[in-house]
């Protein structure tokens, strides 16, 4: 079809999308009856219960910790996918050609990017590593101390070359750590097993509140998802890198 | 503090009507870089920690620069596909 | 006051929605497609945040002043959000993926001119 009769389509289907929408906000009820029972329940019970200070954290990971077992997986695969996708054709990827970005052709940056790039590394791996460790306590978790670890690994390829960074992340060790992630948060979830309880049931000691030790499986699933948050997104993005800046192949 | 959520959440909308339209490739990554770190700011301004730790270093930081290395791989696929067209009697397609 | 910040919201979600779905109909490059992808998922946090938003109340972290047991903002709705961006993340890199494979292949990015599929 041609696209002025998709346009007429997509405006039809854009009317009743809207239509369908409007009839649907008018219908809810207002804001005094969208109190949840569930969120009375999460608020009141997430500290006496759980000695877990933040309740975002302990909603995801131990109330309804299996759907972000789902999720987390949903990430490895498409890490997966991604890698696959990306390394077709690799029997010539050693071949250099005329136009490929060498060393002695890549660009280097400034003095002044790179001292201050040295000097942020470490404060930026420690502000990462806080953030994951203390997931159950203050704002944070796995998923964003992740993904601010895999950022502060990226700085390193912007203030030196692709062959330093390169160096530094030996590829079979991410991909060690990404796995490990992985299968670790199942690991915590079957511990509950040897009590006979669910899988993901929080059994360990829960000890005090406030403490970094506290709510039990909450920071060890906290610090298995933020390594495998780290390690996917740093295959990711050294698949992209890879790719577009050797010797690509036909 | 009413008033800024109001006007956050027009800019969300504004934001992202400015990354449907901009239809030139590579004044993408800015668009929605910005969108992430309006996003940002909106879920801080509605009390949600969490989620604004999460979106900030995606938006800013992963998506613009998965974008622009796609673009510049795509770049050069276009140019070694010019220079092996250039060069037929030579080098055919060895598929 | 609280029923202007919810409707508000309902509205910004829908109007995501209708555009972002209006930039995949019209898209002519497959990363522009990918990207009003990312504006169609920004439209659910919009209306997860103001299904969960109390007027006046803090974020659901009690540490502090804010005491265990005091009221707070929905955090069921806020965990949803969180693995979700995440998430979106790595799906638009995937999405990315095939399209640089596809542009390898047939040389556009044209998501018109796209017949892969042949009898």
């Amino acid at each position: 079809m041609n696209s002025s009769m998709r346009m007429v389509l997509f405006f039809f289907g854009a009317a009743g999308i809207a239509l369908l929408l409007v009839c649907a906000f008018v219908r809810l009820p207002g804001p005094q009856n969208l109190r949840s029972r569930y969120l009375k329940r999460i608020n009141d019970g997430a500290v006496p219960e759980r000695n877990a200070t933040d309740a975002v954290t302990a909603v995801n990971f131990d109330y309804r910790g299996f759907d972000t077992v789902g999720e987390e997986f949903i990430l490895f695969v498409s890490v997966m996918g991604s890698m696959v996708l990306l390394r077709q054709a690799s029997e010539k990827r050693d071949q250099p050609l005329p136009d490929a970005i060498t060393p002695a052709r890549d660009v280097p940056a400034s003095d002044a990017v790179r001292l201050w790039i040295l000097m942020m590394v470490a404060p930026k791996i420690l502000f990462g590593i806080y953030i994951v460790s203390h997931g159950q306590l203050t704002p944070g978790g796995g998923f964003q101390g992740g993904v601010i670890l895999a950022s502060s690994a990226l700085i390193i390829y912007v203030g030196e070359n692709f062959e330093v960074f390169k160096k530094i992340l030996s590829h079979p060790l991410i991909e060690t750590a990404e796995g490990a992630g992985a299968g670790l948060f199942v690991l915590i979830g079957m511990i509950a097993w040897f009590w006979g309880r669910p899988f993901l049931t929080n059994t360990l000691p829960l000890g005090q509140t406030n403490e970094l030790t506290s709510a039990g499986t909450i920071p060890l699933i906290s610090l298995a998802t933020g390594l495998e948050v780290t390690a996917g997104f740093l295959l990711l993005l050294f698949a992209f890198l890879q790719e577009t800046l050797t010797a690509s192949s036909e | 503090m009413i008033l800024i959520q109001l006007m956050l959440l027009l800019l969300v909308a504004i934001s992202g009507t400015a990354v449907v339209f901009a239809r030139d490739p590579s004044t993408q990554p800015v668009g929605i870089g910005f969108f992430g770190l309006i996003l940002t700011v909106m879920f801080m301004a509605f009390r949600a920690p969490d989620v604004a730790l999460s979106q900030i270093v995606i938006g800013t930081v992963g998506l613009p620069l998965m974008i622009l290395l796609a673009l510049a791989k795509m770049r050069r696929d276009a140019q070694q596909r010019e220079t092996a067209e250039k060069r037929p009697a030579k080098e055919g397609p060895a598929r | 006051m609280e029923h202007v910040i919810l409707y508000s919201g309902f509205a910004v979600a829908g109007w995501l929605l209708l555009i972002g779905l209006y930039g995949i109909v019209t898209s002519t490059h497959l990363v522009h497609l990918c990207l009003c992808l990312a504006v169609v998922q920004a439209s659910t946090y919009v209306l997860l945040t103001v299904i969960g938003y109390r007027p006046g109340l803090p974020a659901p972290v009690f540490v502090d002043h804010v005491r265990p047991g005091s009221p707070a903002v929905d955090p069921v709705v806020q965990a949803l959000m969180l693995t979700d961006i995440v998430v979106e993340a790595t799906v638009v890199a995937l999405l990315l993926a095939i399209t640089v494979q596809l542009h390898k292949k047939t040389g556009s990015a044209d998501p018109n001119h796209v017949n892969l599929m042949r009898g």
